[in-house]
């Protein structure tokens, strides 16, 4: 059984460069940074402070696979029913990026996995097993350049990371997680409410700032938001916080106004720390279809996007886009988010993603 | 990012120069491309095909129009089939809210998260407030989300719409009942239930939701659904429909610039109409969905369609070969710009005529920046009528006094007058150029209605609008096109670059 690897693989997200702690410490926290059903009471070696890792009914895989396997299984079923007996022809070939299609890798994409696979295949007898393993070898190749957890480095004062998306996609609950996870790594970690616009965004984050134990920086509804990330940043920096995270109201990309106004918040953050925003991430919807790469595309260029977070993937979307975006922006996949629990939140892992896609549903130890 | 349906179709149908009926093999290969939009559109695979089967079937034998490309055709017949099944022929009472009960009607909001049901509760409620003259309850059902419920508060006080007080602890089945309850006393025509997002593969709260729908017997099931939904569409459509009786749709986010295939999708799987359309984040940007609005977006074609029956509509035929025929000898007068004006102002003036042509989404930017200001076509044409007909046969009679008067009588300054003069000139220079390369199928022939047009955009256009000045846009020329001959070059309103 290959699950511990794993578990330690899902440990790597937030690789915090602690420069005040030694390594040895910094690998045990980590340990707890990610709920380990197998050991869920291995206590670090020093707790001041790491917090209990939260109470865990399934671990994350079981609900990632859940997630994905209700994706996968309808893939990974057709993938069974084309190519049983058959030889590989232009209908199964066809079929197969039907099957692909409904994952949401949009038809370029598709077009390119589906060509290698025929330009090598074609005409030759395959079997469902090795059509699968294909497929998601190609997408885990992929993906893998794209694998990158999120790297708070303290020597600046404070990491700032800047949380940008369209509306619903996720924002506040992500910026919620992260900071439990972060404060759960021994970070000190400090909330911007730089969602002003939306109503009782502000009650939101300082309820997950509640929850998390971590201070809320926030204005009145309306309040300039540039504004608040330069006081934020300011409280921050003076009270010797490692991150900062700040929420940005949603926005749709194609609202020049709106969108302006979060170069402005970037803008405003480098006047004070001209290395500042140290991260943007965008938060994308797995539920999005191709407008996700409209989204990232007008993001990147606005807000200098540094790494994506996909939410929602406990539902029945399988984001496959993240194919897609890999394959055509290559911005590092941070971490994947998979309910509304506060810790359904967990790195990206592009071999498991990929196998999960396709209904591959273990690798054989 | 995209090649447009045009282009593709083009590229398919381009070697078919013959007329007359589509063959099965024609079809075939347009539906292929067809089938690639609308994925690339989003439309959920299941539903494509379903479409495509139809759309073969129908297009198959069909004749092709003297006027139109073979490749306009298809996509004629694709549009007309999409705004049909997105539900393009439904009477407006089927579209409408069910209203006409026992007060009060209770609506129910459903969705997964982020999807809007929310903003989307608060927005009807002010809709039918202000419009139906209804009287509202808001109540918010989410008892997961942190400050769902302050959210609606505060959404319901900025609209201006009662929102039913929150008791903490209160359990969503519990707290509809009361809502309904408190609607009956309070005498409210309308109770808004916004629920909380769910996915639709936890079954407790899916339980919930059809607890809450047991509950209350709402009068309408709404699906608040984000137009950028992928191909989970069908999933999300299905599975709420099976469990809640979904009885209509509530688009969000139509403001973005996604293609908007969830539309179709969910209307094809549920059968439920599309009752509402999200389209901005203003209170009041609720709207009642357009079939025909959402079957372009999808098809990205802006309108061929409609720009061919428009022009075929308002262009006098007789007039515009008589125009080709003076360009070609390069008699072109101000009488003839003048006409051309106002059929320009027909067509929806130039940002109307651009608007209509195919792959536009991407230039739709530059053409606002490019400052087109269709006010410049209506003092144009009042100069040409101030002037008498024989200066506007023979221009070089303008002096200084003539151009005074010709200002005074428009209402414009000389100026004005002057740079008419100057854009006519260069106009008619440009033409005689081009007539004498005999530039055919351009101003040729008259009936091969649109015979250039479905090349997406002609070639002045392509890469973006590179350059308005002199000789831009000469491709929307031509009497054929269905457009007014050559736009002017130099065209005032339209700034150089």
């Amino acid at each position: 059984m290959s699950d511990t690897d794993k578990e330690s693989r899902v440990k790597k997200w937030f690789k915090g460069r602690r420069s005040d702690q030694n390594t040895a410490s910094e690998l045990d926290t980590d340990k707890v940074a990610a709920p380990a059903p197998e050991q869920p009471t291995a206590p670090p070696a020093e707790s001041e402070d790491t917090i209990e890792p939260a109470p865990d009914k399934t671990s994350f895989f079981t609900r990632l696979k859940s997630g994905l396997s209700r994706s996968s299984s309808k893939i990974s079923d057709g993938v069974t029913g084309i190519f049983t007996k058959a030889k590989l022809d232009e209908t199964s070939i066809e079929e197969l990026e039907d099957l692909l299609i409904t994952a949401d890798l949009g038809v370029e994409t598709v077009a390119k996995i589906t060509a290698k696979l025929s330009a090598e295949r074609f005409d030759k007898a395959i079997t469902a097993d090795e059509v699968k393993k294909f497929v998601a070898d190609e997408v885990a190749t992929i993906l893998a350049p794209c694998t990158k957890p999120l790297t708070i480095e303290t020597h600046h004062k404070p990491h700032v990371i800047l949380i940008v998306g369209v509306n619903g996609s996720g924002k506040t609950t992500t910026i919620g997680k992260m900071a439990h996870l972060l404060s759960q790594q021994g970070h000190r970690v400090m909330l911007a409410a730089g969602d002003t616009f939306r109503a009782a965004a502000i009650e939101q984050l300082k309820i997950w700032g509640e929850r998390v134990g971590a201070p809320v920086v926030a204005s009145q509804p309306g309040a300039d938001a540039a504004g608040l990330a330069f006081d934020a940043l300011k409280r921050a920096n003076q009270e010797a916080y490692d991150v900062l995270l700040i929420d940005t109201a949603g926005r749709l990309q194609n609202k020049r106004d709106l969108m302006n106004e979060l170069e402005k918040v970037n803008r405003v953050l480098k006047k004070q720390d001209d290395t500042a925003p140290h991260s943007v991430l965008l938060v994308l919807d797995a539920t999005t279809g191709q407008n996700a790469i409209n989204q990232v595309s007008v993001f990147k260029q606005v807000a200098d996007v540094t790494g994506l977070v996909m939410t929602k993937l406990d539902g029945t979307a399988r984001g496959g886009i993240l194919v897609a975006l890999a394959a055509k922006f290559g911005l590092p996949i941070h971490a994947i988010g998979v309910g509304e629990g506060i810790d359904d939140f967990q790195a990206f892992d592009p071999q498991q993603f990929a196998q999960a896609l396709v209904g591959i549903s273990e690798t054989p130890d | 990012m995209f090649e447009t349906l045009s282009e593709r179709l083009n590229g398919v149908l381009n070697k078919l120069t013959r007329r007359g009926a589509l063959s099965e093999d024609d079809v075939a290969a347009a539906m292929r491309e067809v089938r690639v939009a609308l994925l690339e559109a989003d439309v959920a695979l299941p539903v494509v095909k379903e479409f495509v089967d139809k759309v073969k079937e129908r297009a198959i034998g069909a004749e092709v129009l003297q006027s139109v490309s073979p490749g306009q055709q298809v996509i004629k017949i694709v549009h007309d089939n999409l705004v049909e099944m997105l539900g393009g022929s439904l009477a407006p009472e089927q579209t409408a809210l069910m209203l006409q009960v026992t007060p009060p009607a209770i609506i129910m909001m459903a969705g997964l998260q982020g999807s809007g049901k929310t903003t989307t509760s608060a927005k009807l409620g002010k809709r039918l407030q202000e419009k139906d003259k209804k009287k509202v309850l808001l109540a918010s059902l989410d008892v997961r989300r942190p400050a769902a419920q302050e959210q609606l508060r505060v959404l319901g006080e900025q609209a201006e719409v009662s929102t039913l007080p929150v008791v903490q602890g209160q359990m969503p089945v519990a707290i509809a009942k009361r809502a309904a309850e408190a609607g009956r006393l309070g005498g409210y025509d309308v109770v808004i239930l916004d629920t909380a997002g769910r996915v639709t593969v936890d079954e407790d709260m899916m339980q919930e939701a059809a607890d809450v729908a047991a509950a209350v017997n709402p009068h309408e099931v709404i699906l608040v659904a984000d137009a950028l939904t992928g191909q989970d569409a069908v999933n999300v459509a299905d599975q709420f429909n099976k469990r809640l009786s979904l009885t209509g749709i509530a688009l969000t986010r139509v403001d973005g610039d996604g293609r908007g295939g969830a539309a179709l999708s969910m209307r094809a799987v549920t059968g439920c109409p599309i009752k509402l359309i999200g389209v901005g984040e203003k209170m009041d940007a609720l709207e009642e969905f357009h079939a025909e609005r959402i079957a372009n977006r999808i098809l990205d074609m802006g309108d061929v369609v409609s720009l061919v029956e428009k022009a075929a509509e308002t262009i006098d035929q007789a007039k515009a070969e008589k125009i080709a025929k003076k360009m070609k000898k390069g008699t072109f007068d101000l009488e003839d710009l003048g006409d051309q004006l106002v059929q320009m102002r027909k067509l929806g003036g130039m940002s109307g005529v651009l608007g209509m042509l195919p792959g536009v989404g991407k230039m739709k930017k530059q053409l606002d920046s490019a400052n087109m200001d269709d006010k410049v076509l209506v003092h144009q044409a009042a100069i040409i009528s101030s002037m008498t007909p024989k200066e506007r046969h023979n221009p070089k009679l303008f002096n200084a006094s003539r151009k005074k008067r010709v200002a005074k009588g428009a209402g414009v300054s000389v100026q004005e007058v002057n740079r008419l003069l100057k854009m006519h000139r260069q106009m008619a220079d440009m033409m005689k150029k081009i007539g004498k390369k005999g530039a055919k199928g351009l101003f040729g022939d008259m009936g091969d209605m649109g015979g250039d047009m479905g090349g997406g955009l002609p070639p002045g256009l392509e890469g973006g609008m590179p350059d308005l000045g002199p000789g831009g846009l000469p491709g929307l020329g031509g009497p054929g096109s269905g457009l007014p001959p050559g736009l002017p070059p130099g065209f005032p309103g339209v700034k150089k670059k």
